[in-house]
């Protein structure tokens, strides 16, 4: 057996401290596979240590909330009997590493993590984040990679028959070596029907179930807790490889055992494993699980208890069953030609017990492994800026020239060539696919609707870490209610870079007390995430990360769309114009892609003037009064206006803004709170909007074939929208040169 | 009228196509579990999209041994009406009740779209609710739909009138559009477009529906003319 030098601690990423606090729980040396567990369970990743404390701060309850934080995914109740589980999960640094299988395992991490406890999943969404596709040094390089993302996810999605229905895709300099793959996934199912993983009942058999335990993804869950250098690519054998007709029969399989009534408690074998799987379901349930992993099915010959232990295998899952109904399990497992083996079983000793053909090879007490890992309190300071405070002096040369870049550009075009690529339809559920404001599922036993938006903005966070964060939840929850949906609950995958550095550590803790203010105040508690740090390459950190992924529930109904329907309509801004200063309009799309700068800080957030626009506009939606509707995001109000007209219809409008604002910020400035719309009864949305008290403006009608906006007696921008439409649509195959 | 949809363990569309018959066409349709050799009373069976043992050698390779499959193959030879839809065609031309094979699309990506599809013939118990020359439209979801034949068969096909649809704007270079193609006996449909992914209004089509409909109407003479 190994010796544990300095040196082999140090390379499983523990520290000193920490290894002494392992002596101290274990009251001798650990041996070699016993520090692998240790190292793999108290890695940043497996144990929240940097982010533990400030993750507290969350609010995480509300009346629907039936599982928060802590479990494999959040579960909220929808009424009528159901209950949805939902998480979002990153898969960064595998996705970096190795793209397509990467961004596979990942949708399948995430899959498990919903089928484990019961829900069949019915809806995936992915949030991205990417280099610049033009980058003359690195360009080439992002495009690989985004390919080869969108090429996992699809490969492992259309497989495993789950529809792939929305999320986001953004681009800037700070992902170059950094992409970010965030995975988003939720399921179905009833409410008396959850499962959870905890090894429950003294003597029940611990069963593994699924696929063969390989070499592969040894270490993943430290590899994803460490920052990237140059050697990095030598970690390629880390990331594991993904099967996702083993996981649509292991889906397939597990709800069949369930339903059986033998199974206690069942968990994924996610990052660290068997470990993880072991020492978590012990843990949860007070209990000792003892396994010997001679039973355990293996890949490859002469693996040693060090690499079955930490072997990251896709596909496979822990459960405890009740002692004495083993066949109907195994039975169910064969009927789908899986295996199944009964590996162990429940202890009353509280002791993850690990044997090799009987003999003893690590003994570790569960509860100290899976929840006494070290908690930081690391020190923060001011968060990570490097960018003015003062606007530079900018004036444009061509306002429709301006909106013609910003429709092309990577961000705000058409993502059209990646969202075919998903069977976006599969269960036949979808009740709004990709390209809208939200995408929308059907529950088909309840009539309920269930609907779902990603949203983060790391250039805002950037500028401001906690007004960024904020924006985030307020613009997903805008995007569930311009469909009509009233946003219930949350899941966050926080993206960041080295803890360990003080400005980072407080971009995060600002960002984490962000999201909880703006959540306490949308009522959308967190019930779930995931926090992924050390996100650095040769030092250079992505841009501080927050991704929100929102629910919301809503009648299963025809949603309201984004373009416009019919010519002569009133085309309004309800929430108003929105305002802004040239300090508020330095992280916009247009300082990014017209300027290529980045200065002063995000759009100013009122977060009850907020919540008053998304009532408003829910009561409008569900009245039936908008033809269209479509929040402000990315290019303000022009861009809005121009993804507004490029329906089927061709339908643009005739614009005329109220004097106020400079062209280039009253057009493309980012202020929150304001939905357009188009409407046949435009008195009606105003009186609407007076109950709630908030503004409602005209700005023009509907007319064909043509966007013409003005301000100030002067036309602004006046384009076809044919052309308009061709620019957008084919800005990302440009980019990509495909 | 029973509809039976094959199960094979990859099968993703099953109980969409369930769901589309027994829901939203309101008949009878039970699941067929692909070990199983024999199809019980269905007078109808649909093979839906999915990727039935994974797919990973080639798409239907391992479906054509499967059981259910055996069974599949005597109920066509019995004038059975057998529907293949997406992997359901691919098995279909792999076991060799179809002719031709499916490829990987000209684009080498998965596309998922609704596409239009032109009804090539109305003579068929599939089709008989459409009339030759409309336009209907469904989803596509495929990697896997790039139909190719030898210019003979493809020929044959024609003559015989046996292209039941052919996409407008080809997506995935298929030959001469072929969307969908009848067996010789006119009793099995393979296409890689999904109607049952065109039953109800929020799909945005409906036009699913005419094509279950003419397998109703096709099984209510059949059972008539029994009695």
């Amino acid at each position: 057996m190994s010796a544990i030098t300095p040196g082999v601690i140090a390379a499983h990423q523990l520290t000193e401290p920490e290894y002494r606090k392992i002596v101290d729980i274990l009251g001798r040396e650990p041996n070699i596979t016993e520090l692998g567990i240790f190292s793999v369970m108290w890695s940043e990743h497996c144990s929240y240590k940097s982010s533990r404390v400030h993750l507290k701060k969350l609010p995480t309850r509300s009346k629907l909330v039936l599982q928060g934080p802590g479990e494999n995914a959040g579960i909220i109740d929808i009424g009528g009997g159901f209950a949805i589980a939902f998480k979002i999960e990153s898969h960064n640094h595998p996705s970096f590493i190795e793209p397509f299988q990467g961004a596979a395992t990942g949708v399948g991490g995430i899959l498990r993590d919903i089928f484990t406890m019961g829900a069949r999943p019915i809806a995936v969404m992915d949030s991205l984040r990417f280099g610049m596709l033009d980058d003359p040094e690195t360009g080439a390089r992002n495009r690989r990679i985004l390919e080869g993302v969108v090429s996992g996810i699809a490969h492992y999605g259309n497989c495993f028959g789950v529809p792939t229905i929305g999320g986001e895709t953004i681009f800037e300099k700070s992902y170059d070596g950094n992409p970010l793959v965030n995975v988003f996934a939720l399921g179905v199912f009833k409410t008396g029907e959850i499962f959870y993983g905890k090894a429950e009942g003294i003597g029940n058999p611990v069963i593994y179930v699924g696929a063969k335990t390989g070499r592969d993804g040894i270490h993943g869950a430290s590899m994803a807790s460490a920052e990237f250098t140059e050697e990095s690519h030598e970690k390629r054998p880390n990331v594991q490889v993904g099967d996702p007709f083993m996981e649509k029969l292991l889906l397939e399989a597990c709800l069949e055992a369930m339903r059986t009534g033998a199974i206690v408690g069942i968990q994924d074998m996610g990052a660290a494993g068997l470990t993880c799987s072991t020492c978590e379901m012990g843990s949860r349930a007070g209990t000792g699980i003892e396994i010997d992993l001679a039973l355990v099915p293996q890949r490859a010959a002469g693996m040693t208890p060090y690499e079955i232990m930490l072997s990251e295998s896709q596909e496979r899952m822990l459960l405890v069953a009740e002692k004495g109904r083993e066949e109907e399990v195994f039975a169910v497992f064969r009927k789908w030609g899986l295996d199944a083996v009964a590996i162990g079983q429940v202890t009353g000793d509280g002791i993850l017990r690990v044997r090799d053909h009987g003999v003893v090879v690590a003994e570790i007490p569960n509860r100290e492994l899976a929840d006494e890992a070290p908690v930081y309190h690391r020190p923060h300071t001011t968060p990570l800026r490097d960018v003015p405070m003062e606007a530079p002096a900018f004036t444009s040369a061509s306002l429709t020239g301006d909106l013609e870049r910003l429709v092309a550009s990577a961000d705000v075009c058409s993502k059209r060539w990646i969202w075919e690529q998903y069977d976006f339809m599969v269960r036949t559920n979808t009740i709004q696919g990709p390209g809208g404001d939200a995408a929308i599922v059907r529950i088909k036993e309840s009539g309920t609707s269930i609907a779902m938006a990603l949203d983060g903005n790391g250039r805002y966070t950037y500028l401001s870490p906690r007004e960024g964060a904020r924006l985030a939840v307020a613009e997903c929850c805008r995007n569930l209610s311009v469909v009509g949906a009233v946003p219930v609950a949350a899941t966050n995958c926080l993206n960041f870079g080295n803890p360990e550095r003080p400005e980072i550590m407080s971009q995060l803790v600002e960002a984490i007390e962000g999201i909880a203010e703006a959540c306490q105040h949308f009522e959308t508690p967190i019930t779930g995430g995931n926090v992924s740090l050390y996100n650095e390459t040769l030092g250079v950190p992505i841009y501080p990360t927050p991704v929100l992924g929102i629910v919301g529930l809503m009648k299963t109904t025809h949603p309201v769309t984004i373009d416009f329907k019919n010519p002569g309509r009133t085309v309004m801004l309800v929430g108003g114009l929105g305002a802004t200063d040239e300090t508020r309009f330095g992280g916009t799309q247009y300082a990014k892609v017209i300027l290529d700068r980045l200065w002063g800080l995000p759009p100013a957030l009122d977060m009850e003037y907020e919540k008053k626009v998304q009532a408003a506009v829910r009561e409008i939606v569900l009245a039936g009064l908008a033809e269209s509707a479509h929040d402000l995001s990315d290019g303000g109000l022009a861009v809005a206006l121009a993804k507004a007209s490029f329906g089927t219809t061709r339908m643009g409008a005739d614009i005329s803004i109220p004097a106020g604002l400079r062209p280039e910020l009253a057009l493309f400035h980012e202020a929150p709170s304001r939905v357009l719309l188009s409407t046949a009864k435009p008195e009606e949305v105003e009186r609407i909007a007076l109950d709630h008290g908030v503004e409602a403006v005209r700005i023009g009608v509907t007319m064909k074939e043509v966007l013409r906006i003005a301000g100030n007696c002067n036309t602004w921008i006046d384009v076809p929208v044919d052309r308009l439409r061709e620019t957008w649509e084919g800005g990302l195959k440009a980019l990509l040169h495909v | 009228m029973k509809f039976g949809v094959v199960v094979f363990p990859g099968s993703n569309c099953d109980h969409d196509a369930w769901y589309a018959v027994s829901h939203d066409l309101g008949c009878r349709a039970e699941l067929l579990w692909h070990d199983d050799s024999r199809l019980g009373d269905v007078d109808a069976v649909i093979l839906p999209g999915g990727f039935s043992y994974g797919d990973y050698l080639r798409c239907g390779a391992i479906a054509k041994f499967s059981p259910v499959m055996s069974a599949v193959k005597k109920f066509a030879a019995g004038g059975g009406l057998v529907l293949g839809i997406c992997n359901g065609f691919q098995i279909l031309a792999e076991c060799g009740l179809l002719p031709g094979a499916l490829m990987r699309n000209a684009g080498l990506k998965f596309i998922c779209r609704p596409v239009q599809l032109r009804v090539e013939t109305a003579d068929s118990p599939f089709t008989s609710k459409m009339t030759r020359g409309q336009v209907i439209v469904a989803p596509i979801a495929h990697g896997e739909g790039c139909y190719q034949a030898g210019q003979r068969t493809v020929d044959e096909l024609e003559a015989e009138d046996r292209v039941a649809f052919r996409y407008v704007n080809n997506p995935n270079g298929s030959v001469r559009d072929i969307a969908g193609i009848l067996n010789r006996e006119r009793n099995v449909l393979g296409m890689m477009p999904h109607p049952e992914r065109a039953t109800s209004d929020f799909m945005g089509s409906t036009d699913g529906r005419f094509l279950f409909q003419s397998m109703l109407a096709a099984l209510g003479t059949r059972l008539q003319s029994v009695r």
